[in-house]
């Protein structure tokens, strides 16, 4: 299918679902991207790992209530957070292990919850691997209108957020509330998963939000160029991957992680700094370090990463 | 008024004693090396001083007011490796974000903050490197950018947490020269440190602490061995011992 067909299926009035799952992807993958960066910075993939996880029960239990899942999942991720939130504070106590036994209960949990729900074998399809249809349109605000949120929120704390991930102690030594920043940043995470999880599914929500800023981190140095450049890739994958997905009749969730992580690849080799042959390059060539007239000549470029 | 009084200090840290009876007092000008082996509560005593532990018992007191967390004018300097240095962010970026306190929530950084920056990348001599990404700057270079980023508020107290830890003796010195003048210019500087030869070197006072302070004055006046044993736990034969005695 050219993407000429694909345009004129989207204003078809008789397919009006697919501008609706485009609109949702769309938007959820450029606000899972601008998260992600603070994700993939932090290192704190396991906390999108763990909310995807534990979103399920509540998505559930909205499912066999009939209510809305945005909500219900949104209910459970945020609840989740903000025990993730208190767990950490203290980070000489390592609390994955305690962590992942009870959101693996949760995603069993889910499994028994939806379960009761009569023909539920295609439902948990559905929620596991996304689906681009049945999204109502009280959804499409919800999403719109959560995604605006998120963003604003990360624009007004975007210095609090760069201080506490350069360094907690100072961060904290300056006044900054380290504590509520790492709820409100959690929070933001959860609800940037749980509008995604319709057309991604639960199960490949955790690489919308991390593959499009790793391979942003890739490609360049400066903060503000990546938090453009990961919901760029983020959007586009979007699009691409439900174009493919709907030429070729395949799961739309899949085929979006599969276009973000080939443009994650080709990041991977050929970013100009940080790339595998642009490190090659350098190492071949060895160039003079630059000397610095105080303390002598600066370690080679990338060598923290 | 002092820069900076601490009457009496108690702290337990996990239900364990780790710092009792600490006695300090910091004027401006001074330099002081803050020593002891690793565990004696350096690290503690520093926290202690931003506010940011519980004390048991005692007090500390900033200009002559108890510490607050972005209140009091102290610029902290922690150690190199609490700071994510594979950030994508660069060094006039990292110095001001030592302002963030100050500037509070939603307020954008003005030209006075941008001065501010300006200022303390002059004053450690990092102006040139101003936009370069920190991950390619050397141990040295990074220890700088965290003194200017604690410049940035324009402090009269400095706390510095083992500035000289990973670095060759060059870089050391250059370091404790720029730490000397900073004192000079009217800052009490308060820097721990187990590099002997480097705080001989530049201090003008040094407190010996394990748990408790073992032993406070010029490093000329320290020359009882005895209290370095009971500082480090170390025995009469150890070389650290010579290092005291030759100083
Ligand atoms: N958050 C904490 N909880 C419990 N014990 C701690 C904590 N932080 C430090 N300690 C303990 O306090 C003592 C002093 O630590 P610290 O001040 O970091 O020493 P130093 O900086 O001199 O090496 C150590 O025994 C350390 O194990
Ligand atoms: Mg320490």
């Amino acid at each position: 299918m050219s993407i000429t067909d694909f345009l004129t299926d989207l204003v078809n009035p008789d397919l009006a679902f697919l501008p609706k799952a485009l609109a949702v992807a769309v938007m959820s993958s450029i606000v899972c991207g601008v998260v992600g960066c603070y994700v993939v910075l932090r290192g704190m993939a396991f906390i999108g790992d763990a909310v995807a996880h534990a979103v399920f029960p509540g998505l559930a239990i909205a499912f066999v209530l009939q209510g809305s899942l945005v909500l219900g999942g949104a209910v459970a991720g945020v609840a989740t957070a903000l025990l993730i939130a208190i767990f950490s504070q203290n980070r000489r106590v390592r609390e994955d292990s305690l962590i992942g036994v009870f959101l693996v209960a949760a995603f069993a949990l889910g499994i028994v919850i939806i379960s009761q729900a009569p023909g539920y074998a295609g439902s948990l399809q559905q929620f596991l691997f996304g689906s681009i249809t049945g999204i109502p349109d009280r959804d499409l605000v919800l999403v719109g209108f959560t995604g605006l949120v998120i963003l604003g929120l990360l624009l007004a704390l975007h210095k609090e957020f760069v201080a506490v991930c350069l360094d907690r102690e100072m961060a904290r030594s300056m006044g900054l509330p380290v504590f509520w920043l790492d709820i409100v940043l959690y929070v933001l995470v959860t609800l940037a998963v749980v509008i995604s999880l319709q057309t991604i599914g639960n199960v490949l929500v955790l690489a919308l939000l991390i593959t499009p800023a790793a391979a942003a981190r890739l490609l360049t140095d400066r903060l503000g160029v990546m938090m453009l450049l990961a919901p760029a890739i983020g959007g586009t994958s979007a699009f691409v991957g439900l174009y493919l997905s709907w030429s070729y009749d395949t799961p739309v969730g899949g085929i979006i992680v599969l276009v973000a992580t080939a443009v994650f690849l080709i990041a991977w080799l050929f970013a100009p700094r940080h790339g595998l042959l642009a490190k090659r390059r350098t190492r071949l060539r060895q160039p003079p370090a630059e000397p610095d007239p105080v303390t002598g000549p600066a370690v080679a470029a990338g060598n923290a990463h | 008024m002092r820069a900076l009084d601490i009457e009496h200090l108690d702290v337990d840290l996990g239900g364990r004693p780790v710092l009792r009876d600490v006695r300090l007092h910091l004027d401006r000008g001074e330099l002081v090396g803050l020593l002891g082996p690793n565990g004696a509560g350096k690290t503690t005593l520093l926290r202690a001083v931003l506010a940011l532990v519980r004390t048991r018992n005692g007090r500390v007191l900033v200009e002559g007011r108890p510490a607050r967390p972005g209140r009091s004018a102290i610029g902290y300097v922690p150690q190199r490796h609490e700071f994510a240095w594979d950030f994508p962010i660069s060094v006039e970026h990292v110095v001001l974000s030592g302002r963030t306190g100050r500037l509070g929530l939603l307020r954008r950084p003005g030209v006075a903050d941008w001065r501010a920056v300006g200022d303390a990348l002059d004053r450690v001599q990092l102006s040139g490197l101003r936009r370069r990404p920190v991950a390619e700057l050397s141990g040295g270079q990074r220890q700088r950018v965290l003194v200017a980023r604690a410049l940035a508020l324009a402090p009269s107290i400095l706390l510095l947490d083992e500035p000289f830890t990973g670095l060759d003796m060059p870089t050391q010195e250059l370091l404790g020269e720029l730490f000397a003048s900073l004192a000079r210019e009217g800052r009490a500087v308060l820097m721990t440190t187990h590099d002997l030869v480097a705080a001989v070197e530049s201090c003008t006072r040094l407190v010996l602490l394990n748990g408790r302070v073992i032993a406070d004055g010029r490093p000329d006046e320290l020359h009882d061995v005895e209290v370095w044993m009971r500082t480090f736990g170390v025995s009469e034969t150890s070389p650290l011992l010579k290092l005291v005695k030759a100083g």
